[in-house]
């Protein structure tokens, strides 16, 4: 009897498993031809940038809405892993907080070949610098004097040089903490780099993922940022701005003012930002090199820029009817406008859509 | 009862002979079978993922160090991840095993059999909460709480190089993740001691209490002895988890690449696993193989620990 009853569990097992790898091989195409039509069908699939996710939560829900027919998916496995992965041809298109650098950009465009890549800014987000302090509502602070705390060069909050930058503050003589992401990140990339261009002098270190200072207090993901500066009185850190909740939220000073962070000021500092001739080869690449020592007061220079990456040609007409359908709702002022109602995002100025539209519009459907 | 026993015998020995006779029954066959396959399929599972370390690790380790992240040569890399992972396990051991075999002893000796057994059930209940949800109590409940522990730590014995300070002040340091960590391995410990220390044969134990000796006298002189084995065995399943264990680490511990014995301050050496799981999301290229090649070490570790204690174990059972 045992063997009788084993040998039917095996082949329980057996039949299991083939028939999750046929369903697994079963799942996944498009539903090709019927490229251009009105109505959409079939299923696009990306994957990258985690800082996009709720961005694109909220692109998807609307398209889908939009069109019953569609699915799109999108896995925030990380901005390196969605370029990554985008390169290998695992999906369609990608999200990533980090341009294609000089070595990836040759294999991405021969991914898209015969067609074009296309890499678009698709969310644009202000960066604050977040305190917990108690007794001070209100912080200023110079790039210099922001680079110094987070060398972690100075160490109590009542340094001269603070004081300087707030004139007529009670600072208290607590010890800074500075808070940084523990693991490698599109927001400490984009902060070090604001620090690395604004205050050159005291910030000796190259724009990096990974933070370049040891020995500060380190935390994982936005979360455990927020998290450890709520924690901790005399703490500081840099997080996305829509996350600060009720922390202090400091004021960096831009030209002769102190500004703080604003969707508007992001905006418009990417609009008067400079693509980088380097990253930006091909008709459709767009590598801004963001500007971090706008005098501007409107502008807010520490901002993370995501990019939507995508072909203009794909194999299936209709995996291309797809995208570019999804593509054009994401730089729509309804997308872009969903998305800052999701994820507390800037949506891109009129400027920027009429830059990015014409690469969505080549998409080849056809 | 002397019939039944004889019947059996004679069963039994017809079994073997139709075993050895070489007209073996299906059943026999195809559990042999099955646990051959199982056996091989454990060892093969195991070299798999060495061979896949190895050949992953491979480009990492032949790669030029200015094309690493951070600039740094691989050993510069790996060599305070590798500590923190050992410093962190070990302070969970060093904690945890006291506890584990006081709790064992207490359930299996002292405690009136209802509440050793509810005891017992709590304990294991341990086991079956999520790493993450431990992680989350470190973070949320734990580390806030330890700060003014901490403070007063380094106030007082920062002469010892452990609580050298300044302190941390969100608590989130080596010495809470160690705690949590403790907490964690706790019922493996607990559970493998518990379970040998009352196989402890009864003749000895009352043998022992009729010489005259206390029940501590007891404990000490015969349970211990005879549960030592499984204490070691014990210890070392949970040091092999806290090596391992990822999400709890990764949440709790503020890592920040130091080589460090201050166990109260934010600057903490991470730990392997948890540094992996940090960057691998946003790692893509040779940083894939430098991560790998770390884990390649934490397999290493993991391997002469548990070989480690396949030997103190076989020495004792040789005694």
């Amino acid at each position: 009897m045992s063997p009788s009853r084993l040998l039917a569990a095996l082949a329980l097992l057996a039949a299991l498993v083939l028939g999750v790898t046929a369903c697994g091989d079963s799942g996944g195409d498009t539903t090709g031809g019927g490229g251009g039509g009105a109505s959409l069908s079939g299923d696009i699939a990306g994957a990258g940038s985690s800082a996009q996710q709720a961005a694109q939560e909220a692109f998807i829900a609307n398209f889908e809405n939009a069109n019953s027919g569609v699915t799109v998916a999108y896995d925030p496995i990380g901005s390196g892993g969605g370029r990554d992965q985008f390169i290998a041809g695992g999906t369609d298109f990608a999200g990533s907080d980090a341009v294609f650098d000089e070595a990836e950009l040759p294999k991405a465009s021969k991914r898209c070949g015969p067609g074009d890549l296309i890499q678009i800014p698709d969310y644009i987000s202000p960066i604050a610098v977040i305190y917990n302090l108690s007794g001070v509502d209100d912080l200023q602070l110079s790039p210099d004097t922001l680079a110094g705390i987070f060398k972690q060069d100075i160490t109590k909050w009542n340094d001269p040089v603070i004081a300087k930058d707030n004139p007529g503050v009670d600072l208290p003589d607590t010890s800074i903490t500075p808070v940084n992401r523990s693991d490698d990140s599109g927001t400490t990339e984009n902060f070090t780099d604001y620090l690395h261009q604004a205050a050159p002098s005291v910030w000796t270190f190259d724009a990096s993922e990974t933070f370049p200072v040891k020995g500060g207090e380190a935390a994982a993901q936005t979360s455990g940022v927020v998290q450890a500066v709520t924690a901790g009185d005399g703490a500081i850190g840099y997080a996305d701005a829509s996350q600060a909740g009720d922390l202090g939220v400091a004021k960096v000073k831009v030209g002769n003012e102190y500004v703080g962070p604003s969707t508007e000021g992001a905006a418009k500092d990417l609009e008067l930002s400079k693509l980088d001739p380097k990253l930006s080869q091909g008709k459709y690449v767009l590598a801004y090199a963001v500007d971090r020592t706008s005098k501007d007061p409107s502008t807010y220079p520490i901002l993370l820029v995501s990019y939507l990456i995508g072909c203009t040609q794909y194999d299936s007409p209709n995996t291309a009817a797809i995208v570019k359908s999804y593509f054009n709702y994401i730089v729509s002022s309804d997308g872009q406008k969903a998305a800052a109602e999701a994820a507390g995002s800037a949506p891109l100025s009129a400027g920027l859509m009429k830059k990015v539209q014409p690469a969505v519009d080549a998409i080849q459907t056809g | 009862m002397a019939a039944t026993s004889i019947d059996t015998t004679t069963q039994g020995g017809q079994i073997l002979a139709g075993a050895s006779g070489g007209k073996r029954r299906l059943g026999d066959r195809v559990f042999s079978n099955v646990v051959i396959v199982s056996a091989v399929t454990i060892l093969a599972l195991l070299a798999g993922v060495a061979l896949f370390l190895i050949a992953e690790a491979q480009p990492a380790v032949f790669a030029n160090s200015v094309d690493l992240p951070e600039g740094k040569s691989l050993v510069d890399y790996i060599a305070p991840l590798a500590f923190g992972t050992v410093l962190a396990a070990t302070i969970a051991v060093f904690l945890a095993v006291p506890l584990g075999v006081a709790v064992a002893v207490f359930i299996s000796h002292i405690a009136p059999r209802r509440l050793a057994m509810s005891l017992a059930y709590i304990v294991d209940l341990l086991a079956a909460i999520p790493s993450i949800v431990y992680g989350l109590w470190g973070i949320f409940v734990l580390g806030p709480a330890a700060v003014p522990i901490l403070k007063w730590l380094t106030d007082h014995l920062g002469f010892i190089p452990f609580f050298a300070g300044p302190a941390s002040v969100t608590g989130r340091t080596m010495i809470v993740a160690g705690l949590v960590l403790a907490v964690m391995i706790l019922p493996i410990i607990s559970a493998v001691s518990r379970e040998v220390f009352s196989q402890t044969p009864r003749r000895l134990q009352e043998g022992a209490l009729a010489l005259g000796a206390t029940r501590w006298e007891m404990i000490r002189m015969v349970v211990f002895p005879f549960g030592r084995s499984a204490v070691v065995s014990g210890s070392m399943l949970g040091l092999g988890r806290a090596l391992g264990e990822t999400m709890a680490v990764t949440i709790i511990l503020s890592g920040s690449g130091v080589i460090s014995f201050n166990l109260v301050s934010q600057a903490n050496p991470s730990t392997i696993a948890s540094n992996i799981a940090l960057n691998f999301p946003e790692s893509s290229g040779l940083a894939v193989n430098v991560l790998i090649a770390s884990g390649l070490v934490l397999f290493v570790i993991t391997l002469i620990v548990n070989m480690i204690a396949r030997l103190v174990i076989s020495r004792r059972n040789l005694q």
